[in-house]
């Protein structure tokens, strides 16, 4: 017999809401930080370096690099929340609390993504919103718009609960966004076209998941692209799907948390 | 009815240690049980596995005849667990703890208030709902998690080493405490250092050593098992050399202390009776250690 819908959804809610009083309470540690680093970029690169640089694909510099900056801190957020919160709970064992009561451990997987999820987005509205003071922006798709920032969402925050599942110390949390996450986000089509590259580039940027994200989240403000909105969409919504039942494998056997 | 039935459980870790090996016992529904144990004899694993917070090699646990990995939720339902250490968010309300492990079994907001509202007053931290948990002090934090694992109101509480660290008086109380909830129905499991909390709480009693249960029986038919008792004497006038008194063995620890050895099938009586034809009076007189002490060092050190 499986748990009661009403236990399940009340479980489910209770993580929810703790994830959220705990971004909300420690708001210059998450929501603060991304607003300023963002502001920076628009102010520096949108601003200083952009008016000195021609339009792309019949956008000013500073409009190019909006949606690619607002992905950037979804990921970022969306990532960092999952792991940070998972991984302390590992830490002090608090998690035990949910691993000992009947919670389902895809209510377990959920609650906590969803914490990831409410944060990145919230972020990215804000630096949406950040952006607005520095350049009009226009949503010409706005379901493209929204899904894609769902689903990257979605992905980052099930990539931050497999790392929380894997670290073993603080270091551990810190290093996969560091030397992986960002220097991906960074090469993910942010600041640049794909095909400002040269062929060969071209071919190996496509290996980073990152440029489908920010490409068809750009598609969805600005309406232009660089690979097929469809391709990218049906991509990302695999690889979410392939992490959610990893994540899922790795709680079931408990890898991280049952010695 | 069994409250909790384990059979032939192994658990190895995988750095090769052996923690249990083929540990079978079972808990009566209602009973208050003790598992003892010295350090590192297999106890904290075997709580884990049957709380889901470590992995078992093999064996078959079931709680409330709720097979643990075919209806886990059904057995965790009925399993309520106040570890060894602190383990909730130090930054989180006192009170918030309590509302967010009810949510976790599924229990709705307006009951988890009002039940947080009840543990809360009936263990003395009411007036610290509002502080931070890490804010309490060692004994209130052993008081919030006894109320975390009662929000659900198990059948069956497992306390293992819940008065660790925590000073005399407090000590009593939780003992009063955990009996009256005893009383009223739930199954209480207990681990503890304290063999004189086991043997005044406790009526079935099973000793792990070495990961292998050794002992599993009634309190009184493992008291029984002790043959020789040692009790200390406090005498009114001092000796100077000790008495030989036939039948007992005596050791004169200082000039108003004796020491003295008695056969389980000796009578008290007769040893009042030489001291007084020896015209040793005695003050006072206590057990040199507690009687399960005894017992469980001597199993354990022969196992």
């Amino acid at each position: 017999m499986k748990p009661s819908s009403n236990i399940t959804f009340i479980s489910f809610s209770t993580i929810v809401s703790k994830e959220i009083t705990r971004f909300i309470r420690i708001w210059s540690q998450t929501l603060l930080p991304p607003a300023i680093i963002m502001a920076l970029y628009f102010i520096i690169f949108g601003n200083f370096v952009g008016s000195q640089l021609p339009l792309t694909q019949g956008y000013t510099y500073m409009q190019f690099i909006a949606p690619g900056l607002i992905m950037m801190a979804v990921i970022t957020n969306a990532y960092n929340n999952v792991v940070s919160s998972f991984f302390t709970q590992r830490f002090q064992k608090s998690v035990d609390e949910i691993l000992v009561s009947p919670t389902p451990n895809w209510v377990i997987l959920l609650g906590f993504s969803t914490g990831g999820i409410l944060r990145g987005v919230l972020v990215g509205i804000i630096v949406g919103l950040i952006a607005l003071c520095f350049t009009h922006l226009h949503f010409q798709h706005l379901f493209v718009t929204f899904i894609a920032a769902l689903l990257t969402s979605i992905f980052f925050s099930f990539a931050g609960f497999t790392n929380a599942l894997f670290a073993r110390k603080f270091d551990d949390v810190a290093i996969i966004p560091t030397f992986i996450l960002t220097p991906l986000t960074y090469l993910g089509g942010v600041f640049y076209s794909l095909n400002q590259l040269p062929p060969h580039w071209q071919t190996f940027a496509k290996l980073n998941p990152i440029i489908y994200m920010v490409d068809t989240f750009r598609y969805g403000l600005l309406g232009i692209t660089d690979i097929n909105v469809y391709f990218s969409l049906g991509l990302l919504f695999l690889l979410t799907c392939l992490l959610f039942f990893v994540n899922l494998y790795l709680l079931n056997k408990g890898v991280g948390l049952k010695p | 009815m069994f409250a909790l039935q384990i059979e032939s459980l192994n658990k190895t870790y995988k750095n090769g240690v052996v923690a249990l090996q083929d540990i079978c016992f079972s808990v009566a529904k209602g009973d208050f049980f003790a598992l003892l144990g010295p350090n590192g004899a297999g106890k904290s694993t075997t709580i884990g596995i049957i709380t889901s917070l470590v992995n078992k090699s093999s064996g078959r646990i079931r709680v409330f005849n709720h097979d643990i990995d075919t209806h886990p939720s059904e057995a965790k339902q009925c399993i309520g667990v106040v570890p060894q250490e602190f383990n909730f968010n130090i930054f989180e309300k006192v009170e918030q703890i309590l509302i967010n492990q009810a949510g976790y079994y599924g229990i709705p907001y307006r009951i988890a208030k009002k039940r947080t509202e009840h543990y809360l007053k009936r263990l003395g931290l009411w007036n610290k709902r509002h502080s931070n948990a890490r804010d309490l002090s060692g004994g209130m934090k052993r008081r919030l998690m006894i109320a975390r694992a009662l929000i659900h109101e198990p059948k069956l509480l497992i306390l293992d080493e819940p008065t660790a660290g925590v000073d005399i008086e407090l000590r009593r109380s939780l003992w009063d405490f955990v009996r009256e909830i005893n009383e009223k129905g739930t199954t209480i499991i207990l681990t503890t250092h304290y063999l004189e909390e086991a043997e005044s709480l406790c009526r079935n009693i099973a000793i792990i050593n070495h990961g292998k249960i050794i002992e599993h029986t009634e309190k009184h038919t493992l008291l029984n098992k002790l043959k020789k008792e040692h009790f200390i004497l406090y005498l009114r006038d001092p000796l100077h050399h000790t008495p030989i008194l036939p039948g007992f063995n005596i050791t004169l620890l200082d000039q108003n202390t004796l020491d003295v050895e008695i056969d389980v099938t000796q009578n008290i009586n007769d040893l009042f009776q030489k001291l007084s034809e020896h015209t040793i009076l005695v003050k006072s007189m206590r057990n040199k250690t507690n009687r399960l002490e005894e017992l469980f060092l001597k199993l354990t050190n022969s196992s």
